[in-house]
């Protein structure tokens, strides 16, 4: 059976190194009382995803239950409007609506090989927690979502979907009541349920080896783009890798498998807000700088003292302080490069995807798409985006903001 | 001597550890609750550096540390008033907090000017092993400060003897599987854990802490270790006082009685 994961590239410097580092991001930064999770996990990840008995289960779910492979796309018309040839990772056909499930079936699956009974996880606008909770009703395992309480109020659609799917979902009430203080609060809960406990972090951040396992389960999506560009196109390489981060785990996902290839160049589009410099962003990149946020050393926005500060994005599954150590370390090789789009820049994209495509994007897919336009790529040049959601979730922001 | 292996030569049991976040209740607050801690008795301080997302702590001490940081507490507001602390105080004082601020104020310059006002050990939880070895402990070592690590029911044996061989302070035993400020009452099967970590016979003393709230838990723990420590407790106690100095007192009476 085919590998959707493999090892290679294990000596590349785009890998973490054995202490979880990343250049100089990453590492595991936890308080003592999380050391034996992180070092049962850090012991086993790679033994557990590399045997064939879950591999074969993994890909069996990918394939009937998450719907993969998803598509590559040709978008004709959105290629004739920006003068190059674009090519859509169709993510948001996924099951629960985005990429997200392809990491928490890959943890549930490693969750029950290491004998956890009880899974936990945090979640911003609730993608993540949707596809936890789902994940947690087909493996029959008792799920609880921590949900930042401004969160709850703004995506109620998404609290009853997880509710439904049979998790709890337990209000973060400290601190500014968001995804930072959900992921604080998840962490609280595994420092009290250290035995019978995993906890499904959603994005390439956290201790070693959660941004590399992360890693790891999304680079399915960069594996099929080469396979399907090179059917398409007979190359696998593209020009350009184009995708959103927040915290970054489509977009691990989609460059995975062309970190080592040099000439794919990787574009990775962070949330500007009202713009980079106007106080209300989420651009990391521009804004943050190195230090050590949720047991990881990487770049994060933080006042001159050392405190977080509050980001802002239209998006909830892009208003997060930080981004993953892997992405940090991109950024600082100057591997990828960094742009952004504005509140109002995605919202458009939205429409423009909708109008020339007949796809409604989420938010967080549409800043990769308004991000096209700053590309500048050349009409024979070939571009692959990865359209990471789905816009159902945003309905209600679209109604609100663009005046439908 | 270090103030911190004093302390322990001098007194072996029923050791009254505070902690108190800096810059709680209000800004300037510090350095007049260590003078009433000492008045009282308490025999050494932990002086939490406030963070906005202290992960292994519960919602009372983050609530001081919001507070903290509203009042404009940062390391380089505590380090100005905590010059010429000396004078005044002489139980040992722990610097507590977690990592990113430090590095923010530079490593060097926060282990340099801790050492400048007299501060004996630094607790910082989201500080391992590993990366204490390998990044920070010469730094630690060359500024004279200890660095104290956390055990909790979890830690392996072997890893507990490297925390002993890392140490020359004491070793702080987190209570139980949990966050500060635990509701609960000392459990039997936490009370095999403290027993266990006895029997090891380590070379630093021990303090228990996390959950430690009365005189009650304070005793039990005493049983088991060479002092404890108070946090979430103390940080009530003090919360909306209109006269600090009763307040503490009066806690502190309830614990030493």
């Amino acid at each position: 059976m085919e590998n959707s994961m493999s090892k290679i590239q294990s000596n590349s410097i785009f890998q973490v190194d054995e202490h979880g580092y990343y250049g100089q991001f990453g590492g595991a930064y936890i308080p003592e009382m999380l050391h034996p999770n992180i070092e049962e996990l850090q012991q086993n990840y790679l033994d557990i995803i590399y045997d064939e008995s879950f591999q074969t289960e993994f890909l069996s779910l990918l394939k009937d239950y998450v719907g993969r492979p998803t598509p590559l796309y040709f978008a004709n018309r959105l290629s004739t409007h920006f003068k190059t040839q674009i090519y859509l990772k169709r993510e948001d056909l996924c099951h629960t609506g985005a990429h997200k499930v392809n990491n928490t079936i890959g943890q549930i699956l490693l969750a029950k090989r290491l004998g956890k009974t009880r899974i936990i996880a945090e979640t911003g606008a609730g993608q993540h927690g949707v596809a936890t909770a789902t994940v947690c009703a087909l493996m029959n395992l008792p799920c609880v979502v921590y949900m930042g309480e401004v969160d709850i109020e703004r995506q109620a659609p998404n609290v009853k979907r997880m509710q439904m799917l049979g998790a709890e979902v337990r209000p973060a009430k400290s601190g500014s009541r968001t995804l930072k203080d959900a992921t604080n609060e998840a962490m609280r809960d595994w420092i009290a349920n250290p035995v019978d406990t995993h906890y499904i972090i959603g994005s390439v951040v956290g201790p070693h080896p959660f941004p590399d396992m992360v890693a790891r389960f999304q680079s399915v999506i960069s594996k099929e783009i080469k396979i399907q560009l090179k059917e398409k196109t007979g190359n696998e390489n593209p020009n350009y890798v184009v995708a959103c981060v927040g915290g970054g785990s489509n977009a691990a996902g989609a460059f995975y498998h062309y970190l080592a290839e040099q000439n794919v160049q990787l574009i990775a589009v962070e949330a500007a807000g009202h713009g980079v410099n106007s106080g209300k962003s989420a651009a990391t990149s521009q804004l943050g700088r190195v230090g050590v946020l949720h047991s990881s050393k990487t770049l994060f926005m933080q006042t001159e003292d050392g405190q977080v500060v509050e980001p802002h994005s239209i998006s909830a599954g892009l208003d997060y302080p930080g981004i993953g150590p892997l992405h940090a370390h991109l950024f600082d090789t100057k591997r990828a490069t960094f742009l952004s789009a504005t509140d109002e820049e995605a919202l458009q994209a939205v429409l423009l995807l909708a109008r020339l495509e007949g796809i409604i994007p989420a938010l967080e897919s549409a800043h990769a798409i308004a991000a096209l336009d700053k590309l500048k790529a050349k009409e024979n040049e070939i571009v692959v985006l990865n359209l990471s959601g789905r816009g159902d979730k945003d309905l209600d922001t679209y109604i609100r903001e663009l005046k439908l | 001597m270090n103030r911190i292996n004093y302390l322990f030569q001098q007194k072996n049991k029923n050791v009254l550890s505070v902690f108190c976040t800096a810059g709680f209740p209000e800004l300037h607050n510090i350095v007049p609750i260590l003078e009433e801690l000492q008045k009282n008795g308490v025999d050494m301080v932990e002086i939490g550096m406030p963070f906005s997302d202290p992960t292994a702590d519960g919602p009372v001490i983050q609530y001081s540390n919001t507070i903290a940081i509203n009042n404009g507490m940062m390391l380089k507001v505590l380090f100005e008033q905590l010059k010429g602390v000396r004078a005044k105080i002489h139980i040992p004082l722990v610097l507590m907090g977690y990592l990113n601020p430090a590095l923010q104020y530079g490593i060097d310059n926060f282990l340099k000017d801790a050492h400048t006002c007299g501060i004996d050990g630094v607790i910082i939880p989201d500080l391992p092993m590993y990366e204490y070895e390998t990044f920070y402990k010469e730094k630690f070592e060359k500024f004279d400060l200890q660095n104290i690590f956390l055990v909790t029911p979890q830690t392996t044996e072997n890893r507990i003897r490297k925390i002993d061989n890392l140490s020359n302070s004491f070793i702080y035993i987190v209570s139980s599987n949990a966050i500060t400020g635990g509701n609960n009452d000392i459990q039997h099967a936490q009370e095999d854990y403290f027993k266990r970590i006895q029997q090891m016979q380590l070379k630093n003393p021990t303090v228990i802490g996390f959950g430690i709230k009365d005189k009650q838990t304070f005793d039990t723990a005493c049983n088991y270790a060479n002092g404890a420590i108070i946090g979430t407790a103390f940080i009530k106690a003090i919360d909306q006082s209109k006269d600090l100095p009763t307040s503490i007192r009066h806690f502190i009476q309830t614990i030493k009685q």
